[in-house]
């Protein structure tokens, strides 16, 4: 098993000031440039820090967001390309449908693996709905434009020579993409899912299949992958195709642990929290599946992480949202949790939340990194990064 | 309600569209707004009594079709242009309320002389303002228990149009009229947000008698854009309705069946 080590990169200490939702309408008021200014570096040395520690890297993007800084997957990965030395970095990912220029999204790709010495796992999401806010990018025929955008990049990363576009969303005389990839014909990709359904056309792909949050859902999506990998492809998913995110921390002791989960846990109540025009705006979301939810009474969008109300720390763990303990009991929960799911080849771990300071993002890391990581090393042993054939 | 189907059908190409029909006389098109049409709407039903009304639902509303290409609202001002042969409406009527009475201008401003009147009820789809203040507030992603205060002067109207919200309590198909309405309606509006940049420089080109009703009320497209609306129009006359939001001919429904009619029978 491999372990990502990611962050949101989040203006935290503005969260005490804000009432309702902490995105898209929130004044940049909140977003103090000095203070940004120190949690952008802080974030950034606790993944250089990482990267010695043997972590692989994570980074992610949102929009008007005081739970996400980062505006560019791409952005991020560019510093760490030059800045670290051995961990795989992951965008996770960049949302091509809220692009209006995907061309553009493979050369910044192109570059970061090259510069990082084919380094490079490349993840395309559909966003959050409230992205589309930012972007102005239409929820309708969103995966439409997903698709397109994507086979114009895989295209890019894998053609040799010039060639010319003219889709139904994108169009360009001339894509030539220099320069190509360092891995070769193209770094290995990553596409989101929760629902089974989406989880199988992943499996055609043969790309890796990650999951956030997604707790008890996510066997079903695991083994809908692996079924639908064997049936496309004629052979056993790859032990390096299934990822899962949850958060973590872990501590010397239990008091140590519950101080730490509890300063992480305010996460899980300012995450979610969305003007509620852009929770599940139309389109974004099937017809069925919105009928589905407004005959079960939903009128508004999904419900994050199926906790209740003000969760306990058992019921986070239960609910396979937190990985928290002591070294011995956080690497039960994860064995635990990979056996209840038929087998996990990436845990992508939430390490810094809330108000979880440095100096303790610091030592859970580096206290998980000796007493918890080479168990889970072992956990799969024959796991190999390849270059990805496009499939 | 609103998200009742309509009774008769009309294949047009490929497409199937709900349809209700109803009256004898004069053809009288009728283009519904974002969120469909009430098979017993009663300004509806008061045109009715002196003209023939014809009310499609549009490609991707109700059950209608949604043909491969349909895309935009240029593509469905194309499809009726088709709808227009496949009747064969001559010396027509033509009525548009909202994101209806924006296709409608984008049908008149082509000359089809096919029509003879123009009717607009609170429509949508021009800009007339700067490039720093939206005139059309955003009515695509209105949170759905929100949509009755922002569509109607009275909410309580709205709440019934809309079957009281309840969803659970609807016929599955209902729900997905009222779900497809939705998402239709955000696909043809989205960007530019519910206007066409170029429609207002082009309404000079409606050369017919021409009415412009508005909501005193309307809260998604004040009575000022109204004016501006129905100034663009060449000799188009401008009534305002009291107690009539944005959805007024369903809330005041004799208001504006009165105005429509003394106007067509002049």
């Amino acid at each position: 098993m491999e372990v990502w080590q990611f962050c949101e990169q989040s203006m935290h200490p503005a969260w005490s000031r804000i009432q309702g939702p902490t995105k898209v309408t929130i004044p940049n008021e909140l977003c103090d440039p000095i203070v940004a200014n120190e949690l952008y570096n802080r974030y950034l040395d606790e993944w250089m820090l990482g990267d010695e520690l043997g972590y692989n890297i994570f980074v992610n993007e949102h929009h008007a967001s005081a739970n996400c800084m980062s505006v560019s997957c791409t952005l991020t990965l560019s510093i760490l390309a030059r800045q670290t030395q051995k961990a795989r970095l992951l965008s996770l990912g960049v949302p091509i449908a809220n692009r209006t220029d995907p061309y553009r999204v493979a050369e910044e790709l192109a570059m970061i693996d090259v510069i990082s010495k084919g380094r490079l796992e490349v993840g395309l999401v559909k966003a959050s709905p409230f992205e589309l806010s930012m972007s102005n990018q239409s929820p309708a025929r969103i995966m439409d434009r997903y698709w397109e955008a994507h086979d114009l990049i895989v295209k890019a990363f894998t053609s040799r020579e010039p060639f010319s576009w003219e889709g139904e969303f994108y169009q360009y005389r001339n894509v030539n993409l220099w320069p190509r990839p360092y891995q070769q014909p193209m770094p290995p990709m990553w596409i989101t899912a929760s629902s089974a359904a989406n989880g199988r056309k992943i499996a055609e792909l043969g790309y890796v299949c990650a999951t956030f949050f997604n707790g008890k859902g996510t066997k079903v999506l695991f083994d809908a992958y692996r079924d639908q990998y064997l049936k496309t492809h004629g052979r056993v998913a790859p032990p390096t195709r299934l990822a899962y995110l949850g958060m973590m921390v872990t501590g010397h002791n239990e008091a140590e642990v519950a101080e730490r989960v509890a300063k992480m846990q305010v996460y899980l109540d300012v995450q979610p929290r969305t003007p509620k025009e852009w929770t599940n705006p139309p389109g974004y979301e099937s017809i069925e599946g919105n009928v589905k939810a407004l005959q079960a009474g939903k009128k508004g969008g999904r419900l994050n992480f199926g906790l209740p109300p003000n969760p306990t720390m058992e019921q986070m763990i239960d609910g396979g949202i937190f990985f928290a303990g002591t070294p011995d009991q956080i690497y039960n929960q994860i064995k635990k949790f990979s056996d209840s799911v038929g087998g996990l080849d990436h845990l992508l771990v939430l390490s810094q939340a809330g108000d979880l300071s440095h100096a303790e993002t610091v030592d859970s890391l580096t206290l998980f990194a000796k007493e918890v990581m080479p168990r889970l090393k072992e956990l799969k042993s024959n796991h190999e990064v390849t270059p990805m054939a496009a499939e | 309600m609103l998200m009742t189907a309509l009774p008769d059908r009309v294949s047009v190409g490929s497409a199937t569209l709900e349809i209700l029909r109803k009256g004898r006389g004069q053809p009288l098109l009728f283009l519904h707004s974002g969120h469909g049409i009430d098979p017993s709407d009663a300004f509806l039903e008061s045109l009715a009594s002196k003209y023939r009304v014809i009310a499609p639902a549009h490609p991707g509303f109700g059950s209608s079709d949604l043909p491969a290409g349909i895309t935009s609202v240029d593509d469905l001002a194309y499809f009726y242009l088709d709808f227009l042969e496949h009747e064969d409406l001559r010396d027509a009527i033509l009525v548009g309320a909202s994101f209806g009475g924006w296709l409608a201008a984008e049908l008149a401003i082509k000359g089809t002389g096919r029509f003879s009147k123009l009717i607009l009820l609170d429509p949508v789809g021009a800009k007339f303002g700067d490039r720093e203040h939206r005139e059309i507030k955003e009515i695509l992603n209105t949170p759905i228990d929100d949509l009755p205060a922002t569509l109607f002067s009275d909410p309580q109207e709205g709440v019934k149009k809309f079957g009281d919200l309840d969803f659970p309590a609807m016929q599955e198909a209902e729900v997905t009229r009222f779900a497809r309405n939705r998402e239709s309606f955000l696909l043809f509006g989205w960007a530019h947000a519910l206007f066409n940049p170029k429609l207002a420089s082009r309404l000079h080109r409606i050369r017919m008698p021409s009415l412009v009703v508005w909501g005193e009320d309307d809260r998604v497209v004040s009575p000022a854009y109204g004016r501006a609306y129905a100034k663009a129009i060449p000799g188009a006359e401008f009534e305002s309705i009291p107690r009539a939001g944005h959805y007024g001919y369903m809330e005041q429904p004799a208001a504006y069946a009165a105005a429509t009619l003394k106007f067509l029978s002049r």
